[in-house]
């Protein structure tokens, strides 16, 4: 089976006194080293459907299956479990801890992990050595521009070794240059340390550095092809 | 599971991040706790003094003076018909086995003279065991013996106030001094023993043989008399069963018939003053309850930081709870920064308590007392408000959904 198996999900909201549905019946496989691209307009639906795969919210109906687990069931202590574990995120907003180094943001997924401290550091400084920010470790987020701040999330999403990692928008506050060194970064994290990413963009450019796009329109998919 | 010392290192880092804040949190607790600490100072002082008191006094003391009891008290002392003598406490203390001791004593305020110097103070006719009662050692020199009281001899013991107002740096013992213009012969000197209770002079007195008192220096109407008799118990249950025989035995001795009031009054010290220990006991803890109001007050002032608190950092527990945090490691983030704001509240309210304890000794007449469990007490009494008034806060994080708190600004 592959790493993520979902079948027919929907997602709705209640909006007054009506159900909105989100996502209209969402069926996709990704296998395990795959890079894939979601795009889509703007409201179609793509973050929450990033959200309903990186276990941080459930759908309303359907299976969804990651790495042979049956995500539905779980308690939500269970799917921390597997955010810890199995999921690095990258968010468009960086979503890093203010007045905390580098570093320390680096260790948190291993600080709930229960790892111990000293090789927590040790590991945290590895991952920040892999995204080229070794010498900015002890600076602060308001000490690091938009790029280094986005490399600083890189190497918290990777250093628990998750074999996933889901990036929502991640160059979307960041100028042309900086995208490109963040995308280069995911190829290098997708061929080299073999991690299954799953990307939401809606810039074509961008979306290139994939290896397959699923194109998302008013919460279903439009379009699925592979492209190298 | 997060581990204790990186909770503890998230909690000083939120704590410092908003220094002002934490400040003013914790002043309730800083308050409440240097409030309990004072109030159980003073508490604790007032029974130690009570205790102390009833060291000096004496144990297991019962007095018998002349006069009779009305319903409206104790009447008696001036007008009253003098009716005790010393062969009274003697039979007493013969004849009641629970009565170890029987000590007379007469007393009279006197006009004493040694050389050019003279000072007015209480003489006291009395013998051995008086002093046996009340534990009350000579610092040097010799005390009464039977044949002072058989003999009514003119000696005298002193207290240490006597002897420096009389005799400043010069040895007293041997010389003479006049009572009433009497001479006698100072014999012995008494260990200092300060104030009592009452804030009297306890070394402020002479001593005399009874016999001396009664028959030589004080007027007295009739044969042995004595003011008042004092008995020491075998032991603190006997001061009150001991009393119908005593009762019965000076009823018989003063010949008085059954339709007869007595003629004399039964006061037991040791039951005074077990009342009046016990009355401080629920002073001390009452005064305690009432701060400790304070410090619970101060564990709301908590509960309201703490919630402020989770709101400002929903952001922030959304990013813990997306990258791995459980609803516990979410809790115990809030309960200890709760717990290590109280504590240090405590820290420092047990600093303020204990110098506030001192303060208010030095500058009142209230004797304060610090025990390490009075001070302990509040102390983990202000952790615990701690952690049950940051619990509610805590909890209410735990519950956040990470995709809202993600989108929280
Ligand atoms: N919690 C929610 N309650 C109601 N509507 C929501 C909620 N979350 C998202 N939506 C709606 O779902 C639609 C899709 O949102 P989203 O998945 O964020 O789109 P995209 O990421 O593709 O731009 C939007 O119209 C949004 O308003
Ligand atoms: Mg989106």
């Amino acid at each position: 089976m592959a790493q993520i198996n979902l079948k027919n999900i929907t997602k709705s909201y209640p909006l007054d006194g009506l159900t909105l549905k989100i996502l209209k019946g969402i069926s996709l496989e990704i296998g395990s080293g795959e890079f894939v691209a979601i795009m889509g307009p703007s409201g179609s639906g793509k973050s929450t459907l990033m959200n309903i795969l990186g276990c941080l919210d459930k759908p309303t109906s359907g299976q969804y299956t990651l790495d042979g687990i049956n995500v539905e069931n779980l308690s939500s202590d269970e799917l921390a479990d597997i955010r810890n574990h199995k999921i690095g995120f990258v968010f468009q907003g960086f979503n890093l801890l203010s007045r905390t180094t580098a570093l320390e943001n680096v260790e948190l997924p291993m600080v709930y992990s229960g790892i111990p401290a000293a090789e927590r550091k040790k590991r945290a400084e590895e991952a920040l050595q892999k995204v080229g920010l070794k010498e900015r470790m002890y600076h602060q987020p308001n000490q690091l521009s938009g790029g280094q701040q986005q490399r600083v999330a890189i190497a918290r999403a990777i250093v628990n070794d998750a074999p996933i990692i889901f990036a929502d928008e991640p160059t979307g506050n960041l100028d042309t240059k900086m995208s490109l060194e963040i995308m280069d970064l995911f190829t290098k994290l997708n061929k080299e340390l073999k991690r299954t990413i799953i990307l939401v963009t809606h810039e074509e450019d961008i979306a290139k550095y994939a290896d397959r796009i699923i194109r998302i329109v008013d919460g279903e998919i439009h379009s699925d092809e592979k492209i190298k | 599971m997060i581990d204790l010392k990186t909770i503890f290192s998230i909690a000083i880092r939120a704590i410092k991040a908003n220094k002002m804040r934490s400040i003013l949190t914790s002043l309730g607790i800083i308050i409440g706790v240097s409030a309990v600490i004072v109030m159980l100072a003073v508490g604790n002082g007032a029974q130690t003094s009570i205790q102390n008191e009833m060291k000096t006094m004496g144990s297991n003391l019962i007095i018998i003076r002349s006069g009779v009891a009305t319903s409206s008290g104790v009447r008696g002392g001036h007008g009253s018909q003098p009716t005790m003598r010393m062969s009274d406490g003697d039979a007493i203390q013969e004849k009641i086995p629970q009565i170890k001791l029987a000590a007379p004593v007469l007393e009279e305020t006197a006009q004493i003279v040694y050389g050019n110097a003279n000072w007015s103070t209480g003489v006291s006719g009395t013998d051995r065991r008086f002093f046996e009662i009340k534990e009350w050692d000579l610092a040097y020199g010799r005390m009464f013996n039977q044949t002072d009281i058989k003999s009514s001899s003119k000696t005298a013991i002193l207290g240490q106030t006597v002897v420096y107002e009389l005799f400043g740096d010069v040895d007293p013992l041997g010389k003479t001094i006049r009572i009433k213009g009497i001479p006698f012969q100072v014999i012995g000197v008494l260990d200092a023993r300060g104030q009592n209770g009452m804030g009297q002079d306890q070394d402020d007195v002479v001593y005399i043989p009874i016999t001396t008192a009664q028959k030589k220096v004080m007027g007295t109407t009739i044969p042995d008399e004595v003011r008042m008799v004092m008995l020491q118990a075998v032991d603190s249950e006997s001061t009150y069963t001991a009393q119908d025989e005593i009762k019965q035995l000076l009823r018989q001795r003063h010949n008085l018939g059954a339709n007869k009031e007595d003629d004399f009054v039964i006061r037991n010290l040791t039951q005074m003053m077990e009342m009046m220990e016990n009355s401080t006991k629920i002073m001390t803890i009452l005064l305690g309850s009432i701060a400790s109001i304070s410090l619970l007050v101060g564990g709301i002032g908590i509960m309201n930081i703490m919630l402020v608190s989770v709101t400002e950092r929903t952001r922030e527990i959304g990013i813990r709870m997306a990258i791995g945090a459980k609803a516990w490691d979410i809790r115990w983030q809030f309960l200890m920064e709760s717990l290590v704001l109280s504590l240090i509240g405590g820290l420092v309210g047990v600093v303020i308590g204990l110098v506030g304890s001192k303060v208010v000794s030095t500058f009142s007449s209230l004797k304060t007392e610090i025990s390490v469990f009075y001070v302990l007490l509040p102390f983990s009494f202000a952790g615990f408000v701690g952690l049950f008034f940051g619990f509610y806060p805590a909890y209410k994080a735990s519950l956040l959904n990470p995709i809202n708190a993600l989108r929280y600004e």
